[in-house]
């Protein structure tokens, strides 16, 4: 029984790794025009953390990006190129998970990834694509960094922190001036990632511009099974304005536990306030939800086709949240690159992104155009809960109600 | 910051978020106490429960607390069920493939809640959830101070069954010694599993307690795991006084090193105490001197 204890000796390990590896680099540069050829589907990665501590979100933004795609194929595919096929990668609530689906995603020669959500996740998963000059649509990730390490691949059709962040407080000052100025002091409750942490920050820095005081500001972890110590930090402080930056799970639990410890600060005023702006929390806790404000990412709500799709979403028993919309959006600024560049080809593709003036999304930014990556027209707006419904209160040219402030007693 | 007016009621939450620990980790104690196995499964289980308590709110109406009665029983024959069919004849009497079945069957349950539950948090929302008790400094959640006092009832009643009951006896027996309990006539299968089967009971009524102030989701269950396996080895292994005592003072840390170094580094209070304790009392609190 010659070779039973050692099946494979090195020389044939070598010998038939090395032609495996030849064999898939010839591959890779023949396969291309083979799997390009006309009446292929186009395929985009789709990349969300749809397991873990951002599976929600992630799934949210799946279901976006999902249903523009069988939309766009169900109207016969992109012009001159077929149908979309979505290839759907997991990033499993980790930067690491990320980057290992986009290595996957270049191994299916996906034309472009769209996804990411978290900002830790997008900085690490565009930087991956970029070495394969992958285009890369971020749908929401708000890092400022993510469009700022010159990679020409990258593209984020949603606002960054820095413009959040300065629109919001101009529009808390415009609130606060409004109503006399009643508010003087704030904390702000954050998450410790990079999202939390980065907005912090930039408050820190902005508001004492601004005229309001920071009492404290305090970081918890995602996820935090209890704020009552938190809560009792604001109780103890009793500041005006309390400024929650977080994800769902833990704002929702920052809201209840300051219903029951029955802190009524003047407003409760989020900046990207993960439940803020989220009908599912306005539906499950009403008390908790009422007067808050968020300046967030929000859709159109003048546009018909952003109704129709809140309706498609809602009678799948599903929540609008901002993660669909964005995502949904994205897809079609992709589709219409694709078109314009008339070709699967990355390099054509980044090309035609970069150049977009797409307007047929569903937010309130106008015509897209990047610089730098970075579209240009994109904006937050700001909500407020009023009447167990979520109503545009800033800017005024898509308000739908008037802001609240400070919240009656 | 050393204000009264905030360190009682950061020592007081310290103590009812304890007591939720408490009953998560007198499950992991008897299962890591009698079957030396460092049940992976317990966290998936936790967030299962969760799950089950929230469904018999929704479509049956039925309130977690009362719940609590179907659901303990049923955790327990699902417990019994997994330790009898799967785990026992899967790992051959070997700890360790034990320890790596428990932790495929953790895999299997969170993925298939995920499928069919996707990722979505639930809450329920009962008529006390924002119902608290006023005693002065500070308000005191009503679902909290009953997660408190059943901790306090839970634990007694397995100190009680441990100690004065056949079944207790044997579990002590084999936990001591498997093949004497063996020769002496006693069904060690049959005991794991009903230990599991407890471990896995205790779950279902820490869920019930859990979900009128906190929400469900697939993967809830790993915030509290982590926490419920210091308790156990702090407490020391198979002690269920050992498990009260040790997440009190671990919910009471936690709380005030939240409180002093952030929420952040709340976790630095847990850690520190468990590596103290470890020096000093290899064996945890309660623990038998080796």
């Amino acid at each position: 029984m010659p070779n039973q204890g050692n099946p494979l000796s090195r020389r044939q390990f070598l010998a038939t790794t090395t032609s495996g590896v030849a064999v898939a680099a010839i591959g890779s540069v023949a396969m291309p025009s083979v799997l390009r050829a006309q009446g292929t589907p186009v395929k985009l990665g789709v990349l969300h953390p749809v397991t873990g501590a951002l599976s929600y979100s992630g799934q949210q933004g799946r279901l976006g990006a999902t249903l523009a795609i069988e939309e766009i194929n169900a109207a016969g595919g992109i012009k001159g190129l077929g149908k979309i096929d979505a290839v759907l990668g997991d990033a499993q609530s980790t930067p690491d998970g990320g980057t290992a689906e986009v290595e996957k995603m270049n191994s299916a020669e996906v034309a472009c990834i769209v996804g990411g959500y978290a900002s830790n996740i997008c900085l690490a998963t565009t930087q991956a694509a970029a070495r394969y000059e992958l285009p890369y649509v971020v749908d929401v990730g708000v890092a400022d960094s993510i469009v700022t390490r010159g990679l020409k691949n990258t593209f984020r059709f949603g606002p960054g922190f820095g413009v959040i962040s300065k629109t919001a407080l101009a529009n808390l000052a415009a609130i606060n001036d409004q109503a006399g100025k009643p508010a003087k002091t704030v904390m702000i409750v954050h998450e410790d990632s990079l999202f939390g942490s980065g907005l912090a920050k930039l408050l820190n820095a902005q508001l004492p511009q601004q005229g309001f005081e920071i009492l404290e500001t305090i970081p918890h972890p995602t996820p935090t099974r209890d704020f009552n110590n938190v809560v009792l930090k604001i109780k103890a402080q009793n500041p005006d304005i309390v400024i929650p930056a977080n994800y769902y799970n833990e704002y929702v639990l920052l809201a209840r536990t300051m219903q029951q410890q029955q802190v009524k600060p003047k407003g409760i005023y989020s900046v990207l306030g993960g439940a803020a702006s989220s009908y599912k929390f306005v539906k499950e806790f009403p008390d908790a939800a009422r007067y808050i404000m968020d300046c967030n990412h929000w859709f159109d709500p003048r546009n018909d086709k952003a109704q129709a799709l809140k309706k498609k979403v809602e009678s799948k028993d599903q929540f609008f949240t901002y993660e669909v919309y964005m995502n949904y959006s994205c897809v079609y600024l992709i589709a219409d690159a694709l078109e314009r560049a008339a070709s699967a080809d990355r390099a054509k593709l980044t090309v035609a992104l970069a150049g977009s003036t797409f307007s047929g999304h569903l937010m309130p930014y106008g015509p897209t155009k990047f610089v730098n990556g970075q579209n240009e027209g994109a904006a937050p707006v700001n909500t407020q809960v009023l009447d167990n419904d979520i109503k545009v209160v800033l800017p005024s040219a898509f308000a739908n109600a008037k802001p609240v402030f400070p919240r009656p007693a | 910051m050393l204000s009264p007016t905030i360190l009682i009621p950061a020592i007081l939450n310290g103590l009812l978020i304890g007591a939720i620990y408490a009953l998560v980790a007198l499950g992991l104690t008897l299962i890591y106490g009698v079957l030396h196995i460092i049940n992976f499964a317990h966290g998936a289980l936790l967030s299962a429960a969760l799950f089950a308590a929230f469904f018999a709110f929704r479509l049956l109406g039925l309130d977690p607390y009362v719940a609590v009665v179907l659901l303990a029983p049923l955790f327990f024959a699902l417990g019994y069920g997994l330790q009898r069919f799967i785990i026992g004849p899967a790992s051959h009497g070997d700890e360790r493939n034990m320890l790596l079945v428990t932790l495929g069957i953790a895999v299997i349950i969170e993925n298939t809640l995920l499928y069919v539950f996707r990722a979505d948090t639930r809450t329920i929302d009962v008529p006390y959830a924002f119902q608290t008790i006023d005693i002065g400094s500070t308000f005191l959640a009503v679902s909290r101070v009953v997660g408190f006092v059943a901790a306090f009832a839970v634990a007694l009643a397995l100190w009680l069954v441990m100690t004065f009951t056949d079944t207790g006896r044997a579990i002590r027996a084999v936990a001591k010694e498997k093949l004497g309990a063996e020769l002496a006539g006693i069904n060690v299968a049959h005991v794991y599993a009903v230990t599991f089967g407890l471990g896995t009971a205790c779950v279902a009524i820490a869920a019930c307690l859990l979900i009128p102030s906190y929400y469900v989701n697939p993967t809830v269950g790993d915030a509290f795991v982590l926490v419920a396996f210091t308790i156990v080895v702090l407490g020391g292994m198979g002690s269920v006084p050992g498990a009260l005592v040790g997440a009190l003072l671990i919910g009471v840390a936690e709380s005030l090193s939240g409180l002093f170094l952030g929420e952040s580094l709340g976790q630095i209070g847990i850690f520190l105490i468990f590596i103290v304790v470890l020096l000093v009392r290899p064996s945890g609190l309660f623990g038998a001197r080796a």
